[in-house]
């Protein structure tokens, strides 16, 4: 993250706390995509700006960076979280799974992928990667059964476009495939 | 985000010693803190990554009937506890009606307790706010104060406390305890939270060298007669205006003992038990309750912007009440109020 050269004003702890010298990279082992990397971040790197900035995964995207949009939101040890609020030291030695890393080896998409296309789920796209990951872990949860619930389960992930239907949609369907196979077993 | 060091240590103790560093800060899921780290309102030196810690992620149950809850325990490993679903239904709904499911999944015990004010002047490190620099001055007196407190403020602050969390944990008379350089000690929640007074920059009475270990709460008594009412401008992801918790221990069909908390109203989560009183021994009707809503509110003030919330409190506590001795407790899925 930028260390934005600000000038002291008001609310600002006395800058005297500050440690004097730039405190060194730290070691990071966090798997990304099935992919273990081992790399070294500066504390203060969000784990979405190190998909982004450092790794060159756009598809995780920044909306609002204050955890009130949810389009960072990644999968981490499989579970939804907002990437842009949680930083990327903290998650060492954790599993993310980020838009890259839903489809299948052989680019075949994921069944949530699918169902945002089959059911027009988004239109200019920027909420879209934050949604599908949400959706996956929403379904996941287990505790959405109904339009109701998918609704208030994805209340963290706002599209400006106004796809709500679509999305909730989608997810109705994946969670119906979903209820079928495990009837049909 | 200014910089800063970074540990991660590997006991509490060793997480006690390096908290008593200069301006350190604790780091649990970030939600709050990495945050308010972005606006320059929080310019740690140092943090202390306490996610690691070992025995601080369990949910057990105590000697005295009731559960302990590690600090670490996320909001949603919390909420959907089995044994919190069924002994603490009200905490359960309570944590399920705040932020997003994104959110609960990172924030845990002990920093939702201590999650800081939503207060605009607050967050704006480009206007004066006596709790983020003291002594210049409160804005919201005067200022936009649409989501300030009607209880309990002083001249020099009047923000609330963002916790729905706190709110149930209020009603519900949870016991903190917390570690220090001397050792542990446990912090009723009644006095966790403090009122702004003339020191509105201490949230609470956790000292700087001490953290969060657990949450215990005491044996379970409101399983039936509970409800949760949280009431804001948008259905969902939005913070509580008011809420109320309402939580009544029934004998047949009258009160033995009756919790009120609410939030969103003062500094801390407000409970008044001279007002719960009044409803022992008593039939759970309208009238008791409006009585018992005139005594919570006595002394309220609105700033101008807030002042609608002391009716709408009102009307809260009333429909919150019913809903508890009705034993529907609020849906946090389907918003209708009934
Ligand atoms: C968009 C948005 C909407 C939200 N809506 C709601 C809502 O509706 N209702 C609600 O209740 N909350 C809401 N929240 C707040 C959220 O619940 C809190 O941010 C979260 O609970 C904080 O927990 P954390 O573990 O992430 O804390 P952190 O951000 O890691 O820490 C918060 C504070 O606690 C301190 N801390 C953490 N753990 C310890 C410990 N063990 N010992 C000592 N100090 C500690 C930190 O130093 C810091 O000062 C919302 C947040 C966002 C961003
Ligand atoms: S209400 Fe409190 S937090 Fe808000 S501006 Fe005033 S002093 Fe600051
Ligand atoms: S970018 Fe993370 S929630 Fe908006
Ligand atoms: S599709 Fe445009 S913001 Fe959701």
């Amino acid at each position: 993250m930028a260390d934005l050269d600000l000038p002291s004003r008001q609310g600002f702890a006395p800058d005297a706390a500050l440690p004097t010298g730039l405190p060194g990279e730290i070691p990071l082992t966090i798997t990304i995509n099935g992919e273990r990397r081992d790399l070294h971040v500066r504390p203060w790197t969000t784990l979405l700006d190190l998909l982004r900035e450092d790794l060159h995964l756009y598809g995780t995207k920044k909306g609002c960076d204050h955890g009130q949009c949810g389009a960072c939101t990644v999968l981490v040890d499989g579970q939804r979280i907002n990437s842009c609020l949680s930083l990327a030291v903290s998650r060492d030695g954790c599993e993310v799974t980020t838009i890259e890393g839903l489809a299948a080896p052989d680019g075949a998409l994921h069944p949530m992928q699918q169902a945002f296309i089959e059911h027009d789920a988004f239109q200019c796209g920027y909420c879209t990667p934050g949604q599908i990951c949400s959706a996956v872990g929403l379904v996941k949860e287990g505790h959405a059964h109904s339009a109701e619930e998918i609704r208030e389960g994805m209340s963290g992930n706002l599209c400006r476009c106004g796809a709500y239907t679509n999305i909730v949609d989608a997810i109705g369907d994946m969670l119906a495939q979903e209820t079928s196979q495990e009837a049909a077993k | 985000m200014n910089r800063f060091s970074y540990a991660r240590p590997g006991s509490v103790a060793e997480a006690v010693r390096e908290v008593a560093a200069p301006a350190s800060k604790v780091l649990a899921g970030g939600t709050n803190l990495v945050d308010l780290m972005k606006y320059n309102v929080e310019r740690p030196a140092h943090l202390v990554d306490v996610t690691r810690l070992p025995g601080l992620k369990a949910i057990e149950e105590t000697g005295e009937g009731g559960l302990r809850i590690g600090a670490l325990v996320t909001n949603t490993a919390l909420a959907y506890d089995p044994r919190v679903q069924e002994r603490y239904p009200l905490l359960s709904s309570t944590i399920l009606a705040g932020a997003t499911a994104q959110l609960r999944n990172a924030a845990t015990t002990g920093g939702n307790l201590l999650q800081r004010t939503r207060c605009y002047y607050f967050y704006d490190a480009a206007t004066p706010c006596n709790k983020r620099v003291p002594g210049s001055g409160c804005p919201a007196i005067g200022g936009v104060n649409r989501i300030h407190a009607i209880l309990g403020t002083s001249e020099q602050c009047i923000a609330t406390h963002p916790s729905d969390m706190a709110v149930a944990m209020a009603a519900l008379e949870a016991v903190i305890r917390v570690s220090g350089p001397g050792g542990e000690r446990d912090i009723p929640i009644a006095e966790f939270h403090r009122l702004p007074g003339d020191t509105p920059e201490r949230d609470t009475n956790l000292g700087a060298d001490e953290i969060i270990v657990s949450v215990e709460l005491p044996a379970p008594r409101f399983a039936t007669n509970y409800t949760y009412l949280k009431l804001r401008d948008r259905l969902s992801y939005a913070f509580a205006l008011v809420s109320v918790a309402a939580a009544l221990d029934m004998d047949g069909g009258t009160v033995r003992e009756a919790r009120i908390a609410l939030g969103g109203v003062a500094h801390k989560p407000w409970r008044v038990p001279e007002a719960e009183a009044l409803l022992k021994g008593v039939v759970p009707e309208r009238g008791a309750f409006s009585l018992v809503a005139d005594r919570i509110l006595e002394g309220a003030q609105g700033f101008g912007g807030n002042s609608f919330k002391i009716d709408l409190a009102h009307r809260a506590i009333l429909r919150a009440l019913s809903q508890a001795a009705a034993g529907t407790p609020q849906s946090q899925t389907d918003k209708r109020i009934q």
